[in-house]
């Protein structure tokens, strides 16, 4: 059972992911990808990993929409047409692919008991924290307190993508200059 | 979109328990999936449909922006702010066992649920900064041409 969900949400991944390619219709493009993220949320349940499921849910399929909604409502609508076929763009996909395929190769099968991620830090993890920590959702414990400084470290990229973002269209100069000349 | 009905009238309705669900999302991270994170972008969601529905200068008088901004720095304040309290009581940055020495583990629950208030307040008020940052620039597009 859990086979046949896995392959008719691969299935719909790819089919998703190609009409994505093949359109040229902006706003059709951004729910697709919206679609994407939904699928992907869909899988990350089917792996047990729900957190990340609610995450993907949230924000890709959720806020992503948004910002590129009001993204395209500030540029254009539909996707312009390449000019000509070139070979170069064609040949670093390729080869990038054909690395990273290659790079598969090392890791461990998908599930297996001896790989490095079931057997280091994940069991510490999974039986030290009810007796330090005492949370029953392990992810949160390992997120907010061992992981602490990394969570910090995101939190402050959020903030700084947010400063990013208001540095570049937010209109505070616009504001600033113009509370100045109402003051002189 | 003052001639869509419908739209107006779930809106109002959804915007309240999607509210209620992130914070439940916020507050319950620790015994069920989410966290900040996710409560945050939650939370950001609920204005920003209220916004695309009502318009954004309804929105910006309910969450004015330089609340927003101000509450994006509180949220990494709040996060960073905790591990100081931590040093001064003598154990390392963002140990929270320190806050309780007798019982660790109550310790570790409050500094979980601290730093994920902040990982919250941090998450939604950015969403909504950069939701307010791309809807107040003129639209090229009409209402219509969508």
């Amino acid at each position: 059972m859990e086979l046949f969900i896995n392959l008719v949400l691969f299935s719909m991944l790819v089919v998703t992911a190609v009409a994505i390619l093949k359109m040229r219709h902006l706003f059709a493009v951004v729910m697709l990808s919206g679609v994407f993220s939904l699928l992907c949320a869909l899988l990350f349940v089917t792996l047990d990993a729900v957190d990340v499921a609610f995450t993907e849910a949230a924000v890709g399929a959720g806020i992503s929409t948004v910002l590129m909604l009001g993204t395209m409502a500030l540029t254009a609508r539909n996707e312009k047409m390449p000019r000509d076929f070139s070979f170069i763009p064609l040949a670093v996909v390729m080869i990038t692919g054909a690395v990273l395929i290659y790079g598969t190769l090392d890791m461990p099968d998908f599930g297996s008991a001896t790989s490095p991620a079931q057997l280091h830090l994940a069991t510490e993890y999974l039986k030290q924290s009810p007796s330090d920590i005492g949370v029953p959702n392990v992810v949160t414990a390992i997120l907010a307190s061992y992981r602490g400084y990394d969570t910090l470290g995101e939190t402050v990229v959020v903030f700084t993508a947010c400063v990013g973002v208001l540095m570049l269209i937010g209109n505070l100069a616009r504001r600033r200059r113009k509370d100045e000349e109402g003051a002189e | 979109m003052r001639h869509h009905l419908l739209l107006r009238v779930i809106t109002k309705l959804l915007v309240g328990p999607i509210i209620l669900f992130a914070l439940y999302v916020q507050f319950h991270g620790d015994y069920s999936p989410g966290g900040g994170f996710q409560a945050g972008v939650i939370f950001a969601v609920a204005f920003i449909l209220f916004g695309i529905v009502f318009g954004l200068s309804k929105v910006k008088q309910v969450f004015p922006p330089w609340l927003v901004h101000k509450l994006a720095a509180l949220g990494v304040l709040i996060y960073a702010g905790t591990g100081v309290y931590s040093l001064m009581l003598g154990a390392t940055y963002l140990n929270y066992s320190a806050f309780t020495p007798d019982h660790p583990e109550h310790g570790q629950h409050w500094g979980i649920l601290i730093v994920e208030l902040g990982v919250g307040v941090t998450v939604a008020a950015v969403m909504v900064a950069i939701y307010y940052a791309f809807a107040a620039r003129p639209p090229v597009i009409s209402d219509e041409e969508w």
